[in-house]
């Protein structure tokens, strides 16, 4: 622990900090552009100068580390100023240089009113500039349709090239030329690749990369803004969603160390346009075969004509994949109500069963976990496309070394699939997987004498007929590699769905005699199912129901809705206050940041308003009575922010389901990363980025002209 | 004046033949495996007594710098790396050695490598050097060939030496930029520290020298370390290669006695300043990034680190730039910011926009096109340069132009008042965007 004097004052610092991070626990400001305490050191902006008293010239603290600054001569410990007159005009001289060739645009920069140059300049600059020669322009560059970028505002501190080197792996940025001629480019004028390549917009200090969809449509004063949590997939990434009015402008991430520091992909980043377009804003009841606008009133008339005549046992209700926990709680209390046992939350047809213990569906190993394994088993899953936080964090574990990872299936192109990071590829089918768990195949050997293996499942290995097969073969396999233990629980299961894991631990899954998802569709299709319920289920392709009554609640005019026979229009996850568990099991709760469009109404209250029209009141009158009896229901859902763990247990019992396993490949549960739930699918962006890559994979789509 | 007898290369001028055998014939690789039976330490300690000072332009003690390699490896090998990429204006004495006296730094790599526990050494060539190169790898091959190199070589020491050849930029004659070349990736300045000795080449500790610095040694070896510091004065000795360009009737590469004085050096070997001695403006004593001298300051001068440091200028490369009076002093030294803004890497910012900012100033000066307030503007640029950057190209940059504005402040002056006087400047007004 070595000690400093920081601007006068001792203090004492942990071993290996940089010296810029040892004054700010001083308490003393520095200002940096190229600093960034996720990403590689590069010293090269120069503005966190600071003055080492004795030492010839001011030194970069952010390079130097504290460890490098040896004690006086005489034993007192190294005197460090970051106020004195040689810091002062040291980072006026930096200042000026970086503003010489900046254009001075700030009226017309996106970055304005959080620009690291514009609140660094009025701290630490002068007020006028002594340059009078012809500022340097740089020729722009197109980077894609998601980053737009204004090369002649760059200052070259190389955040955004670090940030797809190491993070996000996809090194498509670079600079070429030297001195003032150096540009950054993707040097082929391609655009980028990445599924995080939105984060560099966060990381560029100024407005050489801003967002494209969102240019020049707000400043950053006038947005309201919510923490909450994103849906686009099962990680939970933390969110936070700027809005203007009824208008959500943007999404941006907020700081969570356990599930995506302080990244979100792509899906979670440009959604919000989906927001907006195909919204369900009235209710609509199908008179002559076609839908037509009705009131609340009429809507729930023709669910009730419908209900009356309807056994329990011909109902049934299907879950979708952006329910809130307190939607599906209150679905699952009307359903009960109505005496219907045919419900499920796995509109995917995963075979998971909540009676197998919460171990046997969550990410047990949770995902800050990641960094402590030694070995990862990927089978039936591509995270890249899954869950890009979650590999992200592969990914930063893999860098660290001694980490090797086998995949079994779920990769479109097998072993040429890029990660991001090395892996071994095993196989593509359950074959691989019980080649690996006889013990026979040598990557057996290397979960064997792992300290804390992995083995993650994605949904595509388990969505089959011989899920439950593969989610018991996979337990045996963690098993017998000593992933299991009272220490470390390395069986997870990665979710695609944001509400999965929440419908799970509520049971919404079949009762006693009840039908699952695939038996409800078989029944529609065979005449004994006649009502069915979908709270937001748009997967499930609609001439799948037969000839069933069905009530679509939802949010987005998709394949739900096209098939329904009522359409009761709901809020979305930016529109209404929800808890959803991620995939960890981590209970997070949502907040509204706008208000839905038109008539639709928030989910529980339509079920609520529905159950008092259905003769089933449910018994709470607002959220807050709902939340009590839900916690009461599910105790754990009221730690927000804390993972209820699972039964280490309970995988040793997986493990003895045992069954005959399949001859089919796994497929990934994701091939196109853009496309997976309604809003992705109404998101012109989204649908952008989705020709534009199936462009790249030489398909045709019909949209690419 | 050095006599004869003392010259370390003696085939500077390529009278004599290049090849090994003759080479040996003038005393190259003799007794070389007495030297190494003495041990790694004996010979850094020579050459720590020897007083020799790195010949590429700082002046830091070899002996010193050889020193700080690990004694014990930690499991990474030791690494010696040569900088011949030899490039700063004026400058051309590593480039004689390497094409007419190359076995003379063959046999330096390998006693070098010897004394720091090195297996394997580098001699990063600059991208120029076409000739040069294929001299220096015949010598190489000629040495492996003898066994003198190599595995298994005569002298015992497994030594592997590689010739690698740079792309031609200025910046990778930094050390830490060089050793970013030589693994293959942009040549870009590195943080320091950690400095090269313990995370160099390939992260292992390595040393990088100038040519001449690891040239002289065998010599040094042969004759004694009291031999090399009986040369010259003071803290400032043995021999060193004089590059002397300009307005001189004779412009040479000559091998001297270190601390001689200029007017000797001129006189003797270059045959005067054009014009005689007081036809000089004035001097760059370094190679082009040290400040220059007024010919009037130069009359006692002694050519060695120290005094020249003492006048704020210093021995550099000790490539000789002479002026004489013809000179247009202000265009000068603004090609020579050009040179500079040219060569930035880039990487750090005042650097990167200091060097275009200087370069373009100055030429607006070089034409009077500017005014008297801005010559302390732009001397307060340089020295927001110098001294704030990763590397130091940034001093580098700033020297010449503070050189420029402390003697020569009446030239710039002069020059801005001639084109405020004259109405119509024959309409040559250069468009600065166009250039």
């Amino acid at each position: 622990m070595p000690t400093l004097k920081i601007n006068g004052s001792e203090i004492e610092v942990p071993d290996g900090i940089t010296l810029l991070q040892a004054c700010e626990m001083a308490g003393a400001e520095v200002p940096r552009f190229c600093y960034h305490e996720r990403l590689s050191i590069a010293g090269n902006c120069r503005m966190c100068l600071v003055e080492w008293v004795g030492a010839p010239k001011p030194q970069a603290s952010c390079a130097l580390s504290v460890n490098d600054l040896r004690p006086n001569r005489d034993g007192s410990p190294a005197e460090i100023r970051t106020d004195s007159e040689v810091v002062k005009k040291a980072r006026e001289g930096v200042m000026e240089f970086l503003l010489i060739n900046h254009p001075l645009d700030c009226p017309i920069c996106d970055q304005g009113g959080e620009c690291d140059l514009q609140d660094q300049a009025m701290s630490y600059g002068v007020d006028a500039s002594r340059y009078a020669e012809n500022k340097r322009a740089v020729e722009e560059k197109d980077i894609g349709a998601l980053v737009k970028t204004t090369m002649t505002r760059c200052i070259h501190c190389t955040r955004c090239i670090r940030f797809v080197t190491e993070i996000a792996g996809v090194p498509e940025l670079g600079a070429t030329g030297r001195g003032e001629d150096m540009e950054i480019t993707t040097y082929l004028e391609k655009a980028m690749s990445s599924e995080l390549q939105g984060n560099v917009i966060d990381l560029c200090p100024v407005g050489a990369l801003t967002s494209k969809p969102y240019a020049f449509s707000a400043r950053p004063w006038e947005l309201h803004k919510t923490e909450t949590i994103d849906v686009m997939d099962a990680v939970g990434s933390n969110i936070r969603i700027d809005t203007r009015g009824r208008e959500v402008m943007r999404v941006m991430p907020r700081l969570h160390e356990d599930i995506n520091e302080e990244w979100i992909s792509d899906k979670s980043r440009f959604i919000w346009d989906g927001l907006r377009s195909q919204r369900l804003d009235q209710p609509y009841v199908r008179k002559g075969g076609k839908l037509e606008p009705a009131s609340w009133q009429e809507a729930f008339a023709a669910i009730a004509k419908a209900v009356s005549g309807t056994k329990p046992e011909k109902m049934a209700a299907i879950a979708g994949d952006l329910s809130a926990a307190e939607d599906m709680f209150a679905l699952k209390g009307l359903m009960d109500n109505l005496g219907v046992a045919n419900i499920d939350c796995r509109q995917d047809g995963a075979r998971l069963d909540p009676a197998l213990g919460r171990s046997s569906y969550i990410f047990n190993s949770t995902i800050a976990g990641i960094e402590d394994a030694d070995c990862l088993l990927l089978v039936g899953c591509n995270p890249r496309f899954e869950a890009a936080m979650l590999n992200a964090r592969i990914r930063k574990r893999w860098l660290r070394g001694d980490f090797p990872v086998g995949v079994i299936g779920g990769l479109s192109d097998g072993a040429n699939t890029d990660l991001t990071y090395d892996f071994e590829y095993l196989g593509a089918g359950p074959e691989s997987l019980s080649e690996v768990r006889s013990g026979k195949h040598s990557f057996f050997k290397k979960l064997k004498s792992a300290k804390k293996p992995m083995i993650v499942i994605g949904q595509g290995a388990l969505a089959r007929k011989d899920g439950a097969t593969v989610l018991s073969a996979v337990a045996t396999l963690a098993v017998a590699c000593g992933a299991v233990g009272p220490n470390w629980n390395g069986f997870n299961i990665l979710h695609n769905a944001a509400g999965r894991v929440a419908g799970l631990d509520l049971g919404f899954v079949p009762g006693e005699n009840g039908r699952d998802m695939e038996a409800i569709v078989t029944g529609a299709m065979a005449g004994e199912i006649d009502f069915i319920y979908l709270l937001g289920a748009d997967e499930i392709p609609g001439d799948r129901f037969g000839k069933a009554f069905v009530v679509y609640q939802g949010t987005h005019g998709d394949q739900g809705a096209h098939r329904a026979d009522v359409i009761l229009p709901g809020a979305a996850y930016t529109e209404k206050s929800g808890t959803y568990v991620n995939t960890e099991g981590r209970a997070q709760m949502a907040n509204r940041g706008a208000f839905p469009p038109g008539d639709a109404r928030e989910d529980w209250a339509i079920l609520r308003a529905l159950s008092d029209v259905l003769d089933a009141t449910l018994p709470y009158d607002s959220l807050s009575q709902l939340r009590t009896a839900m916690f009461e229901a599910v105790p754990h859902f009221a730690r927000i922010e804390q993972i209820e763990p699972g039964q280490p247990e309970d995988i040793g019992r997986i493990a003895k389901i045992g069954g005959r396993l399949g001859k089919s490949l796994f497929e990934s549960a994701v091939r196109d990363f853009y496309m997976t739930n309604p809003i992705c699918r109404a998101s012109r962006i989204m649908a952008g980025q989705s020709a534009a890559k199936a462009a790249e994979r030489g398909e045709a789509t019909g949209t690419d002209g | 004046m050095l006599a004869d007898k003392d010259r370390i290369f003696t085939n500077l001028y390529g009278l004599q033949d290049v090849g090994l055998k003759a080479a040996m014939m003038r005393g190259t690789w003799d007794g070389t495996k007495k030297f190494i039976d003495q041990g790694h330490d004996w010979i850094v300690d020579q050459v720590k007594e020897s007083g020799l000072r790195g010949r590429g332009g700082a002046g830091f003690p070899t002996g010193l710098k050889w020193s700080f390699m690990p004694k014990e490896s930690d499991g990474r090998p030791n690494y010696l790396v040569v900088n011949a990429d030899e490039s700063e204006p004026g400058t051309c004495k590593d480039r004689d050695i390497m094409r007419h006296d190359p076995h003379v730094l063959v046999e330096g790599c390998l006693i070098a490598s010897f004394a720091m526990r090195a297996h394997t050494c580098y001699i990063y060539i600059r991208g120029e050097f076409i000739r040069e190169r294929e001299a220096l790898q015949r010598a190489i091959d000629e040495a492996y060939d003898a066994n003198l190199i190599g595995k298994n070589n005569k002298h015992g020491w497994d030594f592997d030496l590689y010739l690698c050849h740079g792309a031609g930029a200025y910046i990778c004659g930094e050390e830490t930029a060089l050793l970013e070349s030589l693994e293959g990736k942009k040549g870009m300045p590195r943080l320091k520290p950690p400095f090269p000795a313990n995370v160099g080449l390939y992260g292992a500790p390595t040393t990088v020298n100038n040519v001449e610095s690891i040239a002289v040694t065998p010599t040094i070896l042969r004759r004694g370390p009291s031999w090399f510091s009986g040369l010259g004065r003071p803290n400032n000795v043995g021999t060193k290669l004089f590059c002397i360009s300009g307005h001189v009737n004779n412009r040479c590469n000559v091998e001297e006695e270190m601390g001689i004085t200029l007017r000797e050096l001129l006189e003797k070997h270059a045959g005067g300043v054009r014009g005689g001695w007081d036809n000089m403006l004035a001097v760059i004593p370094g190679g082009s990034s040290v400040r220059c001298l007024p010919g009037d300051t130069c009359n006692d001068l002694h050519m060695d680190f120290d005094s020249l440091s003492a006048l704020k200028s210093g021995l550099g490369t000790a490539a000789v730039i002479v002026m004489d009076k013809s000179t247009d002093i202000v265009r000068a030294i603004a090609r020579l910011a050009r040179f500079y803004k040219h060569e930035s890497c880039g990487q750090c910012t005042p650097c990167r926009e200091g060097t275009g900012w200087m370069w373009r100033v100055l030429t607006r000066m070089a034409e009077g096109r500017a005014e008297k307030r801005e010559i302390d503007m732009l001397l307060e640029v340089s020295k927001q340069v110098e001294g704030h950057t990763i590397c130091a190209l940034g001093d580098a940059a700033a020297w010449p132009v503070q050189g420029l504005i402390t003697h020569f402040r009446h030239e710039i002056e002069a020059r801005i008042d001639a084109y405020a006087a004259n109405p119509d400047h024959d309409g040559a007004v250069t468009m600065q965007a166009a250039e």
